[in-house]
C-alpha cells in the first residue's frame, strides 16, 4: 500500500511563479494561473497550489485558517479544538467550481478567528506563537485534519492536480490579492493527498519551492529542537519553518537570514571587511544546520512582500522581472513574458542572491 | 623456576638464498629477535621474541624476510581458544595483569561497516568537487541559542571557537607514551593543515609551545605537567575523564619510559611510574565537573573552549547531557575501539560500547533535550578512513579524533606492543636509538598526505550526496542506511534500513 505524504519522504521537481504589486494594489488570480500553466510540463498533475495575500480585507485582523478534513469525524474533532482555543468569528466552506480533473477532494473549510484571551494568558505565549502551537498540534495529533494556511488576510489554495486546474477549481479569478505565488509539483511518487501539495504555509509565511534539498535531515532535526514538527517530511515545510524561526522568532534581519540559508563560500568570506567577516562567520557557525544545501529556487511570501532565492551554486532556474510597480519571479522566463510581454527589466539572479520585493512602507519581510 | 609454557606467536621465514648476513635486521630489532652467530658467521632468529612489527621485513635490503603466524595449533576447541589458553599460561607464570597496546581487536560488530551512504540520482544533481567549491570548515565550541544583530553588526561576540579547516583532529597521545618526534610531527602537521592535535596527559614539551594555536592541552586525573602556562598555551583545554580503551581507569606510563625530558615535562621524578588515578580526585560527581570546567575557564579568562572527553559507556547519553549542562563547550566521545599505549587486556576487550551507537544515542538525546546546537560533539575510537568520518558526521558528530590512523600514517604497524617501550618504528618509545628512526619532516608529510587524501575523498562523497558544505551532513541521518542490522540497532542509530 502506498504511504501518505509525511509517512514517507517524497522528492519532487517543480515549477514556481510569483507576482506582486509593490504598492499593495490588488489584482485577480488570472495572471498567476496563466503564468504557472505555461510551465505545464514542469509538473505532472500530482500537486498544484497558490498563496494569495490581501484576499480577506474584511477580516484582515483575524487569522484565516484554511482546513482540509478527511471526513466529518476529523472535522468535528478539529472544530472542537478550534472552539476551545479560539473565538471563531465565522466559518464556512471554501467555494469551489467543479473541474473534471480534480477528484477525491477533502472537506475544505475556512475559519476566521482569534485566540481566546484566557488561553493566551494561560499559555504565556504571544498570539502568533500560540497559533503556531495550535497548528502543529492539529497537524500532528489529529489524524484526518490538516491546516492548509493560518495567516491573516491571506490564504493557500492547493490540490492534487495541475496548477491551472487547481486555480480554476478554487475560482481564484474571483479573488484579488497584491501578492500571488503558485506552484506546480512533479513528485516522484504518488502521494494522492491534498495536504502534500504546495505552497506550504505557517502564519503569514508561504513558501513555494522547486528542488530537492540534500540538507533536509540536518535542517529538520535542527528545527525539531525548536518545537517544529516536520510532519510532511517535505523540503518546503522545513524551509518555511527555517524562515519562521529566523525571521519571526530570532528576529534576524533578512540579509542575515539569507546569509544563513544560502551562505557565501569561505573563499568569498575571506575577502570581506573584518567587521562583515565576523558577522558572516558567526552566522555560519551558529546557524550551520540551517544552510539549505542542494538545488532549490524558492519564493517566500509574507504580508510585507516576497523573497525569491536560489541555492548558492544555482542548481535550479530562477528568473525575475519588473514592470512598473509589479515584480515577477518564475522558474522560466517564458512564464513571465506570458503575462508581461515587455518587462522594464528581466534578469537571472545569481546563486544565493535574493530578489526582494518589499511592499512600500514595510521595513522587513 | 618452572617450565615456561609459552610458545612463539610468529615464525620468521628467512630465505637463505637471499640473506647476505648484513645484520640490518639485527640492528633494527629492539626485541632482539635477530642475532648474529659469531661461530656460524650468519644471522639467526629467535622467533620467540618476534612481535610481528615488520620493521626487519621492510628494511631488509634483499627482501629475505617474511613473518607468519606460527602454525603450532592446539587441539581445536571453540571454547578454549589459543588466546584463552596462552593468557592463562602467561598469568600463571607471572601473577600479573595482562597488558596490551592499541585498540580492542576482538571481532565485535563494526557499525561503520553496516552503514551505507546515499548519492544523488536524477531528482537532484550530484556536485562535482573538481568543478564546484566544496567546504569542510568546522567550528567547535559553544554556540548561543540565537544571534543578536544590531545595525548590521554582531551585537554579542561568539564564545571562543576552534576553527578547523577539516573536521579531523589528532587525538590525545601523551609525550611519554609516544616520542617527542611523534608529538612534534603531529603538532606541525596540525598547524600546517589548520586542525588541532592533543597533548594527552603528558604535559607540553617546551619545544612544542610554538604550536599552541593548534594545540588542545589536556587535563587528566594525574594533572601531569599542568600549570598556568600550560593551560594558556593551547587553543582549547580538554578534561580527560575517560578513554575508550580503558574506561574506568587512569593512564599508566611505566617508569622505564620516564626519561629526563618526560620527567621535566610531566613534572615528576625520572624513572617513576606515572600512574593516573582512576577518577579525578576533585570530580566525584557532575557538579564537581562543573567546578573544574569553570576553574579552567577562570584560569584562562574565558578565552578557550573547554572540552570534556569521556569513554563511551552504557549510560553515555545521560552523562553527555549532564556534561553539556555542566558548561562544557565540546564533548569528546571515545569508543571502545580507541587506541592506547598501555591498557589491561581484559578492560580493553570488555569494557565500553561502540562509538557509533554512543554517538547516535548522544546526538539523539541532546536533540530531544533541545541543546544539541549549543555544544560540539567530537567522536573517536576508531575512525579508520574518510568514509567512517562521513558516517560519523551524518550520525551527528561535528568532527572526529584520529590517533591510531595518525600513528599508522607515521609508520606504526599495529603490533600492539606499545607498552613495552620497544617500538621499532620509533613512535611509542623513549629509547633515543629508536626515537631517531622517526623523521619528523617525513612524518609531517605523511600525515599531511593522509589528511589531503581523506579530504578529497570526503568531498567526493559529499558531492555525490548533493552537499557542498559539511555542516549540511551533520546529523543528517537520511544520508545513511543500515545493512545487516536488527530493528533495535537501526533504532538506536536512528537510520532506516537499506531499501527503505
Amino acid at each position: 500500500m502506498l504511504q501518505r505524504e509525511g509517512e514517507v519522504r517524497i522528492p519532487s521537481g517543480c515549477a514556481i511563479s510569483g507576482i506582486m504589486n509593490k504598492k499593495g494594489k490588488t489584482f485577480s488570480g488570472v495572471d498567476i494561473i496563466r503564468s504557472i500553466s505555461l510551465m505545464h510540463d514542469r509538473s505532472n498533475g500530482l500537486g498544484g497550489g497558490f498563496a494569495a495575500y490581501g484576499i480577506y480585507p474584511e477580516y484582515k485582523d483575524l487569522y484565516a485558517i484554511h482546513m482540509f478534513f478527511d471526513d466529518k469525524n476529523a472535522k468535528d474533532t478539529a472544530e472542537h479544538f478550534l472552539n476551545e482555543h479560539f473565538d471563531v468569528e465565522i466559518g464556512g466552506k471554501i467555494p469551489v467550481r467543479k473541474v473534471p480533473s480534480i477528484v477525491n477532494a477533502p472537506i475544505i473549510w475556512r475559519y476566521f478567528l482569534n485566540p481566546r484571551k484566557d488561553k493566551i494568558m494561560e499559555s504565556e505565549l504571544n498570539e502568533d506563537e500560540f497559533v503556531v502551537r495550535c497548528v502543529m498540534n492539529i497537524n500532528t495529533n489529529m489524524p484526518g485534519a490538516f491546516v492548509v494556511s493560518s495567516g491573516k488576510n491571506m490564504g493557500a489554495f492547493k490540490a492534487v492536480g495541475y496548477p491551472e486546474d487547481v486555480g480554476e477549481y478554487y475560482m481564484l479569478d474571483t479573488y484579488k490579492a497584491y501578492i500571488w505565488t503558485a506552484h506546480g509539483r512533479f513528485p516522484t511518487n504518488t502521494p494522492g493527498w491534498w495536504g502534500g501539495a504546495h505552497p506550504f504555509t505557517l502564519l503569514d509565511w508561504s513558501v513555494v519551492h522547486n528542488g530537492e534539498i540534500s540538507s533536509y535531515g540536518a535542517n529538520a532535526r535542527y528545527l525539531e529542537m525548536f518545537g517544529y514538527k516536520c510532519t510532511l517530511q517535505t523540503d518546503t515545510e522545513a524551509i518555511t519553518y527555517i524562515f519562521d524561526l529566523l525571521l519571526r522568532r530570532h528576529k534576524l534581519p533578512l540579509d542575515v537570514v539569507i546569509t544563513a540559508v544560502a551562505s557565501p563560500f569561505w573563499s568569498e568570506i575571506e575577502r570581506m571587511t573584518p567587521e562583515k567577516q565576523e558577522l558572516v562567520k558567526a552566522v555560519r557557525a551558529v546557524y550551520s544546520s540551517l544552510l539549505i544545501n542542494g538545488p532549490f529556487s524558492i519564493i517566500l511570501g509574507s504580508r510585507n512582500g516576497i523573497v525569491a532565492l536560489n541555492d548558492r551554486i544555482k542548481l535550479r532556474s530562477l528568473v525575475a522581472a519588473t514592470k512598473g510597480d509589479y515584480l515577477y519571479v518564475a522558474s522560466e522566463e517564458s512564464s513571465i513574458r506570458e503575462v508581461c510581454a515587455e518587462p522594464d527589466r528581466l534578469w537571472a539572479p545569481r546563486g544565493g542572491e535574493p530578489v526582494i520585493g518589499m511592499l512600500e512602507g514595510a521595513d522587513n519581510i | 623456576m618452572s617450565l615456561d609454557y609459552s610458545t612463539s606467536e610468529f615464525t620468521i621465514d628467512r630465505d637463505r638464498d637471499r640473506c647476505i648476513d648484513c645484520q640490518v635486521c639485527v640492528r633494527q630489532c629492539a626485541n632482539e629477535a635477530h642475532y648474529y652467530d659469531e661461530e656460524e658467521q650468519k644471522v639467526c632468529s629467535d622467533e620467540h621474541k618476534c612481535v610481528n612489527c615488520h620493521r626487519c621485513v621492510t628494511l631488509c635490503p634483499t627482501r629475505a624476510l617474511s613473518i607468519k603466524k606460527h602454525e603450532l595449533e592446539f587441539r581445536a576447541n571453540a571454547n578454549w581458544t589459543e588466546n584463552a589458553i596462552k593468557d592463562i599460561y602467561k598469568q600463571a607464570a607471572t601473577g600479573g595483569i595482562l597488558l596490551t597496546g592499541m585498540g580492542n581487536d576482538r571481532p565485535y560488530p563494526i557499525y561503520w561497516d553496516h552503514m551505507l551512504l546515499n548519492a544523488s540520482q536524477v531528482t537532484n544533481p550530484s556536485i562535482d568537487p573538481l568543478r564546484e567549491p566544496m567546504e569542510l570548515k568546522t567550528f567547535l565550541g559553544r554556540k548561543p541559542e540565537f544571534l543578536k544583530v544590531e545595525n548590521g553588526k554582531l551585537a554579542e561576540k561568539l564564545p571562543p571557537q576552534l576553527e578547523l579547516e577539516i573536521p579531523i583532529m589528532f587525538s590525545a597521545m601523551s609525550f611519554g607514551s609516544i616520542s617527542l618526534n611523534t608529538c612534534k610531527s603531529m603538532a606541525q602537521a596540525a598547524s600546517e593543515n589548520g586542525i588541532m592535535y592533543n597533548t594527552g596527559e603528558g604535559g607540553l614539551h617546551r619545544d612544542l609551545y610554538k604550536y599552541g594555536r593548534n594545540t588542545i592541552v589536556q587535563v587528566a586525573s594525574g594533572r601531569f605537567g599542568v600549570h598556568p602556562g600550560y593551560l594558556n598555551a593551547g587553543a582549547a583545554i580538554e578534561i580527560k575523564i575517560g578513554q575508550g580503551a580503558k574506561p574506568g581507569i587512569g593512564g599508566h606510563l611505566p617508569g622505564e619510559k620516564v626519561e629526563a625530558e618526560v620527567s621535566l615535562t610531566r613534572m615528576i621524578p625520572q624513572g617513576s611510574d606515572a600512574i593516573s588515578p582512576a577518577p579525578h580526585h576533585d570530580i566525584y560527581s557532575i557538579e564537581d565537573l562543573r567546578q573544574l570546567i569553570f576553574a579552567l575557564k577562570e584560569a584562562t579568562n574565558y578565552t578557550k573552549p573547554i572540552s570534556v572527553k569521556i569513554a563511551a559507556v552504557h549510560n553515555i547519553a545521560a552523562i553527555c547531557s549532564g556534561i553539556a549542562r555542566a558548561g562544557a563547550d565540546i564533548i569528546a566521545i571515545d569508543g571502545y575501539r580507541g587506541g592506547t599505549g598501555a591498557a589491561p587486556t581484559r578492560i580493553r576487550d570488555n569494557v565500553g560500547i561502540p562509538v557509533e551507537l554512543a554517538l547516535a544515542a548522544v546526538d539523539t538525546r541532546l536533540r530531544d533535550e533541545g541543546i544539541r546546537n549549543q555544544i560540539s560533539i567530537v567522536c573517536g575510537g576508531s575512525v579508520r578512513n574518510s568514509a567512517d568520518i562521513i558516517k560519523a558526521i551524518a550520525l551527528g558528530a561535528d568532527a572526529v579524533y584520529i590517533a591510531s590512523s595518525a600513528l599508522l600514517a607515521m609508520g606504526c604497524h599495529m603490533c600492539q606492543k606499545c607498552y613495552t617501550g620497544k617500538c621499532n618504528w620509533g613512535i611509542a618509545t623513549q629509547d633515543p636509538n629508536l626515537t631517531k628512526r622517526l623523521n619528523p619532516e617525513i612524518a609531517v608529510k605523511r600525515l599531511t598526505n593522509l589528511l589531503h587524501a581523506w579530504s578529497h575523498e570526503m568531498k567526493e562523497m559529499l558531492g555525490g550526496m548533493g552537499i557542498n558544505a559539511i555542516e549540511s551532513l551533520r546529523g543528517n541521518r537520511h544520508m545513511l542506511r543500515g545493512i545487516g542490522l536488527s530493528d533495535r540497532e537501526l533504532n538506536i542509530l536512528g537510520i532506516s534500513a537499506a531499501g527503505e
